[in-house]
This record gives C-alpha cells, structure tokens and sequence, in this order.
C-alpha cells in the first residue's frame, strides 16, 4: 500500500464517472440488493405501516436530538449525541424504505420522510416535544432508548427476515444509547440538590407520553410472530427504569399520562401540537425544491 | 473514463462452457477480490475493507462482479462512499458495471476485524476492540454506577498501563470511544466492541 492510500481526501480529486462533491453526499438506496419481499403468509400492508412506525420514531426523534447539536455542553456530549442522531437516522432509513418496499406503491424514504403531511405520521408523541433543557433530555433518551432496546430485542426474532436483521444491528446502537442516557440520569438525580431537583422536574414533564409506547397497536395485532405487542414490553422497560432511577435517587413520576384523542394517539397519526413544527423544518428544504437531487 | 483491461472480465457468455473460460472467471474473480479487499474504509483509511471484516462476498453474476459488505452502524455514512469507490476501482481494472450489495444479516460485530486489521489499529494510535460483550441478546443489564464499564480494563496503547477509564462513549466517528490512561494521562481513541 503506498502512502497516497492513506489519504482520505485522495480519493475526491481522483478521475470517475460520479461527481464527488464532498464526502458523504451521495445517498443510494440503503437497501440495495437485499431481499425485500413480503415473506409468505404476513400481511404486507400491516409490515408497511409498522416499519414506517418503528422508522418514524426514529425519524423525528433523530430530528430532535440534531437540534441539540452545538448546544452541549461539552465536547464529548456534542459527539455522543451525533452519533446517537445519526445511528437512529440510519435505523429510519432502513425501516421507511423497508415500508416503502412492503407497501408496494414506489415510495421510497425520501417520499416518505419528506412528503407525508402530519396526520401521515405514525411516530409516537414522546419523541414530539423540544427538549427544555439538559435533564429534560437525559430523561426523553433513557425512556426511548430502554423502550427501543426492549422493542428490537424482540423483534430480533421477526418472522419477517429483514425486520429482524435492522433490529439486530440496532441492538447494539440502542445499548450504548440507553447507557449513555443512564448514566447523565444518575449523574443529575444523585449529583447536587439543584441537579436532582431539576432532573425530577424533567421526569415528571416527560413521564405522561410513556403510556403510549405500551398501549395496544391494531397493527402489531395484524402481524403475528413479526411484530411485538406493546404491552409485553413493560415490565423488561420498567425493570430498567427502576433500577435507573433507584440508583438516581430519584421518583418515579405519578400524575395521569397525556390521554389518546377519541381513542387515537402517535400511531395512530393523532400527534401534539411541536410535530408540526419538526416537520416544517425537515421538509423544508425537500419541499422547496422537490426535484433536487443530493 | 474507465480503461478496460483484457481478459479481466469474470463471464463471456457461452464461452463459460469451456474450460479456459472457466479458468478465465476464476482468475478475474480472484483479482476482483484482491482489489476489493484492499479499498480503503473512507473513516479510518488505513483500514481495508478486508481488514475491518466488512466485506463479505464476491461473486459473479451474469456476467457482472458482484461485490457483498455489510456496515458496521446503520447510520454508518462511509457504506455509500466505499460502494462508489469498490465500483470506481474495479472499473479501472476492466470490471464493469459492478453490482454492490449490502448484507444487514448477520449483523457485523467488532471481533470480525482481522489480526491484520488490530495490528494497523494499534500502529494508528487506535486501541483495538475486545472481545463483543455476551449474554442476553449482548445486552448487559444498565450499568448503575457511573463510570463503570461493563468490558474488560483497556490497556493504554503508549504505556500499556490498565488504569484507563472512559471519558465518553462515543468518539469523532460512530465507531470509536474516547479513553484515557490514568498513568501516562494520554487520551485515546477506542474502536468499539458491538
């Protein structure tokens, strides 16, 4: 190997037939190549509208967490939480475009992540709400990413191959995603008073939109032995929590979860007021100019 | 534009009947998978492909090399950089039209980096990984003391002292932990066990 290969700009100048503006900037198909059929027997247009579920959390929870960035306060944290942003970025990839596949129609993760409109969207709401501060977001990614964990561990198990591959490769980012957030809880809860006051606030702001993630889902119901049902989650995530929060010293958060509308919720396209604003920020650009390509 | 080299193609056809056609395949997809084992990973270019355990097969298919990688995150932005420069370099040894496919199953883990790959690792200031965590579905309990790591100590690479400790769990690239030694006080780079 000469020395030329060592250089990771080396390769931007050289003579192809692509454009290389800039590393990073082309963006094929993350499931190119891969065997995306419906296995038999499972009802393909529940599958699409659960990926899009799963990838939607991921979406606008990645969002979110992008919006912290250049905010932190320190360097190590800028860096955990991008990574953090990108790897559930790249879980949304695989699962819109698993959906888009599954639903059959030609949509691929740009037409979905882009162009559905609000009502469209089948996140769950905890991932909605801007974070209002450090504690706020400690708090928001050891509920999601414990929930996460759970969920993918599961589904590990998917009678739907592909599903089952995404979440094994999100089983190991989940982890060091829920450690991470374990550890700022415990730093707060048990650090000084002022830290643990704020860190019990944050729960309690938070606590309402946990319901969610373990109320039954028409759709995993239609999806026997490729989905998980919600409610058997609870007690491995509750599990984790106490322990979390025990070690924190801190409580767990009483108070009545923020109720579904006329029995519909985040899966079910009912979403809270911030939605709106995530969307009209991460579409923007793709709706400006929607034949751009990038 | 890309030089087309003779005799570099993996299938021709009928020809693939004969012998010396067959031969002829063999000989192209074995130089198809010297130079596809040697492309750079745009992260961490002293790295391979090979080296990092990410390429998986390679194949003919009607005619077309067929490369196979799998990556290492889902978020991971290299996986389309290292397609674009697999189908770049075996153009320019003959190999048209490259098809490369991603592998999500089984999903890649650390200890798939080579001996060759940790001996590079080491020699870039990288510490390589340790052995993948195991147990339930590699997902230990929370961890509830704060610093704590659930691995085994890492040795620092310039002293080779084990008093080091995690200074953040996630580095300058998806792959990566920052560390530090407590005897040298030297930080360094830790590439992961997943």
């Amino acid at each position: 190997m000469t020395d030329d290969d060592f250089d990771a700009y080396r390769s931007l100048s050289e003579e192809t037939d692509d454009h290389r503006w800039a590393f990073g900037t082309g963006f094929s198909d993350p499931l190119e190549g891969i065997d995306t059929a419906v296995p038999a027997g499972v009802d393909g247009a529940a599958l699409a509208s659960y990926c899009l579920g799963l990838g939607d959390d991921a979406l606008i929870y990645s969002h979110r967490l992008q919006q912290w960035v250049t905010r932190m306060p320190e360097l190590e944290e800028e860096t955990a939480l991008a990574n953090i942003a990108l790897d559930l970025l790249g879980q949304a990839r695989l699962l819109l475009s698993r959906a888009g596949r599954a639903e059959g129609a030609g949509r691929d993760e740009d037409q979905l992540a882009f162009f559905r409109t609000e009502g469209e969207f089948r996140n769950v709401r905890l991932v909605e709400p801007a974070d209002a501060d450090f504690a706020e977001l400690a708090g928001r990614l050891l509920i999601f990413s414990a929930w996460r964990l759970a969920l993918f561990g599961r589904l590990t198990g998917s009678a739907d191959p592909l599903l089952a591959a995404i979440a094994g490769q999100g089983v190991k980012e989940l982890t060091y995603h829920r450690d991470y957030a374990a550890q700022w809880v415990i730093r707060l809860g048990d650090g000084t008073e002022l830290s643990h006051a704020r860190m019990q606030a944050a729960l309690g702001v938070i606590w309402p939109l946990t319901d969610e993630l373990f109320r039954a889902d028409a759709v995993a119901a239609r999806l026997p032995g490729v989905a998980a049902d919600p409610a058997t989650l609870r007690a491995e995530v509750d599990e984790v929590l106490d322990a979390v929060l025990a070690a924190a010293t801190l409580d767990r958060p009483g108070g009545a979860p923020l109720a579904p509308v006329a029995g519909r919720a985040g899966r079910e396209g009912v979403h809270t007021e911030a939605l709106g604003y995530v969307l009209a920020e991460l579409q923007s650009v793709a709706r400006a100019h929607p034949d751009a390509t990038w | 534009m890309v030089t087309r080299r003779a005799g570099a193609g993996v299938a021709d056809g009928p020809e693939m009947v004969t012998r010396e056609a067959g031969d002829r395949v063999a000989a192209g997809l074995e130089l198809a998978r010297e130079i596809a084992a040697a492309v750079p990973d745009p992260e961490m270019p002293m790295m391979t492909l090979a080296d990092l355990g990410i390429l998986r097969h390679v194949t003919a298919q009607d005619g077309h090399v067929v490369v196979t990688i799998t990556p290492t995150y889902s978020g991971c932005p290299a996986l389309t950089e290292m397609a674009r420069d697999l189908r770049y370099r075996l153009g320019q040894a003959g190999f048209a039209d490259v098809i490369v496919r991603t592998e999500l199953a089984p999903a890649w883990s650390s200890d798939q980096i080579t001996p060759e790959g940790r001996e590079k690792l080491r020699s870039a200031g990288l510490a390589p990984p340790g052995p993948r965590p195991r147990g339930r579905d590699a997902r230990g309990p929370v961890p509830l003391t704060l610093a704590t790591a659930r691995r085994e100590p890492v040795a620092c690479l310039r002293c080779g002292s084990r008093d080091t400790e995690q200074t953040a769990p996630f580095g300058p690239t998806a792959c990566t932990a920052l560390f530090r030694c407590g005897t040298c006080r030297e930080p360094f780079e830790y590439v992961k066990d997943i």
